[in-house]
């Protein structure tokens, strides 16, 4: 399965809500860092 | 033993010092630090931050001499990373009735490291406010600097922020003030600590920057180091700039380590080089010089250049040890230079060019020279 992870600290995305699937304002819990700097890591 | 130090009306110093430290988070402290740890005398009480473990009995010493048998109404936590929460069992415990306030993430992280411990976290975040009397302390969140859960607060009518990591410096030999230190010891060890510690979270910094400059802030208490106040100006300057990521192109820093000498040599070929065409060079060999105080030199280098020997195919590991720590603090905006002597393979050189350009730098040729640079090169 495809993983997102932070551009801004690394986190790993890891929720039951498919990542495509957020709202456009989220952002990463630890960095705050916005969605649409997150990396898709093919998996 | 520092002891407590009123640095305003009602607001006191009563964290620890540590001048024997030899190394935090994998970075060298040649003053050793402080684990600041402030107390507000309100018609509450406030404590901002502990202090880290085998401190406890000091800072509820230095505590006790401010405030005698009155208890602790509030306690601010504004980062979980041990060197400032690691006394958090010893402070709960003695006075059990704290109010705890921190991020959503700090009480996590909290919750994890002091299982044993029962005290009440209040989450705070952007905007929230404590109300201690008199006076009212707002909370700004930080996430990054220095990690996840990290948060600033910020004292209006004493015009003083509580920037925990941010701003601070590893200076453990006695001051209190900024004032107190040389200018140049300051400036350099916050660029030490800034390179070690803050260098990846550039972004944030200068995201915290700009709130700080829509308040009114005449005195910033880190949480190691010395409370800045007249240099106050001059950090921020210095904080704004490496934040920026901006490097100078005439600065060149070069570290290798070296076998026989010959990599040593083609280290000083290049220093002559670039000395010749007027860039400010500092070379260092990692066989006596620890890694973190090349990252405290080369943090405005636009270039840096890394030379190895070739042992058994590999480069030497105290040079894989300097790349994986430069990895981890994210250099931006760079060009690089990979050298080295070999006997018979020379895999060190293309290595350590890999390593560069996976980080971004753009690379020059590499220098790879068998056995030894013939002398007129030398
Ligand atoms: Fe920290
Ligand atoms: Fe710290
Ligand atoms: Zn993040």
């Amino acid at each position: 399965m495809d993983t997102y992870v932070c551009g801004g600290c690394g986190w790993h995305y890891n929720g039951d809500t498919p990542f495509d699937k957020l709202p456009d304002d989220y952002t990463c819990p630890m960095c705050g860092t916005a969605k649409s700097l997150f990396k898709k890591v093919e998996g | 033993m520092a002891g407590a130090l009123e640095l305003k009306k009602g607001v006191y110093a009563v964290g620890a010092l540590d001048p024997d430290l030899p190394e935090f988070d994998e970075a060298l402290t040649p003053y050793g630090t402080t684990y600041n740890s402030y107390l507000v005398v309100d018609e509450q009480v406030t404590l901002i931050d502990f202090v880290r473990a085998n401190f406890a009995a000091e800072l509820l010493e230095n505590i006790a001499s401010i405030i005698g048998d009155r208890l602790i109404d509030n306690i601010i936590v504004n980062h979980c990373e041990p060197d400032h929460s690691g006394a958090l069992p010893a402070i709960v415990k003695a006075y059990p009735a704290a109010q705890l306030y921190g991020t959503a993430n700090a009480q996590k992280a909290l919750a994890a490291y002091y299982p044993d411990s029962t005290y009440t976290f209040n989450v705070v975040g952007e905007g929230d406010k404590l109300d201690t009397g008199e006076l009212t302390f707002h909370f700004i969140p930080m996430p990054m600097v220095h990690w996840p859960d990290s948060m600033s607060s910020y004292l209006p009518a004493r015009k003083i922020l509580f920037s925990n990591d941010a701003l601070g410096q590893h200076i453990g030999s006695g001051e209190r003030i900024d004032t107190e230190v040389a200018k140049e010891k300051l400036m350099d060890c916050a660029q030490n600590y800034y390179a070690n510690i803050v260098m990846p979270w550039g972004m944030q910094v200068t995201k915290l920057l700009g709130q700080v400059a829509q308040i009114e802030v005449d005195m910033v208490c880190p949480s190691h180091g010395v409370v800045l106040t007249t240099f106050l100006p001059d950090i921020i300057a210095a904080y704004a700039r490496w934040a920026s990521g901006a490097t100078d192109g005439h600065q060149v820093t070069i570290v290798y380590d070296s076998m026989w000498g010959s990599t040593a040599e083609i280290a000083e070929k290049l220093r002559e080089e670039y000395e010749a065409s007027k860039h400010h060079v500092n070379v260092f060999s990692l066989a006596d010089t620890h890694y973190s105080v090349v990252i405290g030199d080369l943090i405005e280098s636009r270039y840096i250049f890394v030379g190895s020997s070739t042992r058994y195919n590999h480069m030497l590991p105290s040079v894989a040890g300097f790349l994986s720590y430069l990895e981890g603090l994210k250099p931006k905006d760079r060009v690089g230079l990979a050298f080295g002597a070999y006997g018979w393979s020379g895999e060190s050189v293309d290595d350590i060019a890999a390593a560069l350009s996976s980080m971004g730098f753009e690379m020059k040729d590499p220098i790879k020279v068998q056995w030894r640079m013939a002398p007129e090169h030398n």
